[in-house]
């Protein structure tokens, strides 16, 4: 019981990863980019790829991110500068990164037990080498969670961060400062893709297996995990107990928790939500069917329909 | 200097729903010049400032600063020297950002949008002092989200930002019209204001009359694309509010409406 709490608390935080990205330009660019489907096992597959050459664990991230990164140029690109609608770059993309997937790692690809992953690499090893393999995947998931969320935290307080903002806010008014809206979009997707694709990466480190298929659902994971934790951390600023914590100085930061705070929330509430109804006795192969009746239960609950969609 | 010489623009060019709006339209505007344009609905006057910003093509002639074209420039290139404030007040702030955070972003203008600090705690006093000078207790709630405050709070924002950095023309569509009469009256005093202090050259539609008369160096009345009226100066001071009541009226009643 406590080694599936741990392991699915694990794949809560692995998946915020590509929430996070979700988060930029679903919650902040209103771009609902479903690119997200082939970027996260477009950073599987090359991570997978990577890891049976051979190569260093830890540098498969920063290569699955640039890679991750490109996919977002080109949906950016198709969008901003071909003028193709948010909706159908993001389809576009997706398509195309299935075949570019199959390319890079075929249609499954094993990461057998000898290779070395980031939770069994030496440096992690001599510093956590007296814990389990669960314990370990789990304390390394949080730290790039945690790192993650404190750099997107930064980021968004830059001049360059809030720009972005204003983007999904208002476009006319970044034009009306005489910058290039389009631009500020592309890097929003660039930084998004970046972030899908380095869960892509991660989920290859914990479960060593890459499939093509494994895409698929990816978007409605990460929108799930940003409109619950989104509803959650309004529902709890509105309260009492946040309004209690205003008043006092000290506490003031707890009571308006950071966008990306709720993202993880999020996540691992919805991994905690998909993972009881498979305990309670669902086949895996009903998965995707909890996780999209879940994600319609979530959208009714929030009395948020997804109408930034449909007409986005 | 202002001029957009022989410009032609049409809707929809190539289709049945097409309609030719101007054709070899014509103006100056002086520098330092305030220009109130009346006229009644689809007279152009929105599409005039819509081909002054660029934000909509046009199918011939040309649009020039100071004797050169800027028809081929961006419109947010053309916004480097350029405010506009729009009807809607929701459309010249950012509704889900602060107000601290809309200001910061207004100050920023012109400069580069790198990973420096988006907010200069040091600004903010400056930032409360013009605040202040609005006279709408706007300085007390600077973390207050825009979207939370009212229209004419958020007009006023959105006027303060559009003329906050070093700009040569502001471009007033309509920035009145959504507002009740008295915060409408506020608006149109602080617009006056910063355009006499900083010596703009504004562009004003508006469906005032008194405001044009009353603000405008230069009136323009326009209907179906013409020009059908142009005074300033003496000119101007010796035309009476009835004057151009009666003249509006009688387009408006050519239009039918």
């Amino acid at each position: 019981m406590l080694d599936l709490l741990i392991s699915t608390l694990t794949q809560g935080l692995i998946y915020a990863l590509i929430s996070f990205g979700v988060y930029i330009t679903y919650s902040i660019l209103d771009f609902p980019d479903l690119g997200v489907d082939g970027t996260f096992p477009l950073g599987a597959a090359v991570t997978a790829v990577l890891l049976v050459k051979g190569v260093n664990p830890w540098l498969t991230l920063p290569i699955a991110m640039s890679v991750g990164a490109l996919a977002g140029l080109f949906t950016g690109f198709v969008h901003v500068k071909l003028g193709v609608r948010n909706l159908l770059a993001g389809i576009i993309t997706m398509t195309a990164l299935f075949s570019v997937n199959l390319q890079i790692a075929g249609s499954n690809l094993t990461v057998d037990r000898g290779t070395d992953t980031i939770f069994t690499s030496a440096p992690v090893m001599a510093v956590l080498g007296d814990m389990s393999l669960m314990g370990r995947k789990l304390v390394i998931s949080f730290l790039l969670v945690l790192i993650i969320k404190l750099a997107l935290d930064a980021y968004f307080k830059t001049k360059s961060g809030l720009l972005l903002r204003a983007v999904g806010d208002n476009p006319d008014l970044v034009t009306s400062l005489a910058q290039d809206r389009g631009l500020v979009k592309l890097l929003g997707l660039v930084i998004s893709n970046a972030l899908v694709a380095l869960g892509g990466c991660v989920v290859v480190h914990e479960q060593r297996s890459f499939s093509a298929t494994m895409g698929t659902g990816q978007l409605v994971y990460g929108l799930a995990a940003v409109i619950i934790g989104i509803s959650l951390m309004n529902f709890y600023t509105a309260s009492p107990l946040a309004r209690g914590l205003r008043e006092r100085k000290g506490l003031r930061f707890l009571a308006s928790p950071a966008g990306t705070t709720s993202v993880i929330l999020g996540s691992i509430l919805y991994k905690l939500c998909v993972q009881m109804a498979l305990s309670a006795g669902l086949p895996a192969n009903m998965m995707k069917l909890v996780t999209a009746a879940l994600f319609l239960l979530v959208l009714v609950c929030s009395g948020r329909k997804g109408e930034e969609i449909i007409h986005a | 200097m202002l001029e957009l010489r022989d410009v032609t623009k049409i809707y929809n060019p190539g289709t049945v729903t097409e309609q030719r709006l101007f054709q070899d339209f014509s103006l100056t505007v002086e520098e330092g010049q305030f220009v109130a344009i009346v006229g009644s609905n689809g007279s152009g006057k929105t599409s005039l400032l819509n081909i002054i910003c660029g934000s909509i093509p046009i199918e011939g002639g040309d649009v020039l600063v100071d004797g050169k074209s800027i028809a081929k420039l961006k419109d947010f290139r053309r916004y480097a020297n350029m405010g506009r404030v729009y009807q809607n007040p929701s459309a010249g702030t950012c509704p889900n950002l602060t107000m601290l955070e809309n200001l910061s972003l207004a100050d920023n203008k012109g400069k580069p949008f790198h990973l420096g600090r988006a907010v200069d705690r040091r600004r903010i006093d400056g930032y409360r002092e013009q605040l202040r000078s609005l006279g709408l207790g706007l300085e007390e709630k600077l973390n207050v989200k825009m979207g939370a405050l009212s229209g004419g709070q958020r007009q006023a924002v959105a006027l303060l930002m559009a003329t906050m950095t070093p700009l040569r023309f502001l471009i007033l569509d309509e920035h009145t019209a959504a507002l009740d009469p008295k915060t409408a009256e506020i608006i149109m005093v602080l617009t006056d204001k910063v355009v006499r202090e900083k010596k703009l050259t504004a562009v004003m539609v508006t469906h005032n009359l008194r405001y044009a008369v009353e603000y405008g160096d230069r009136i323009l009345m326009m209907n179906q694309g013409k020009v059908v009226l142009d005074r300033a100066g003496a000119e101007k001071q010796a035309t009476s509010m009835d004057n151009i009541l009666s003249m509006f009226n009688k387009i408006s009643m050519e239009c039918g409406s």
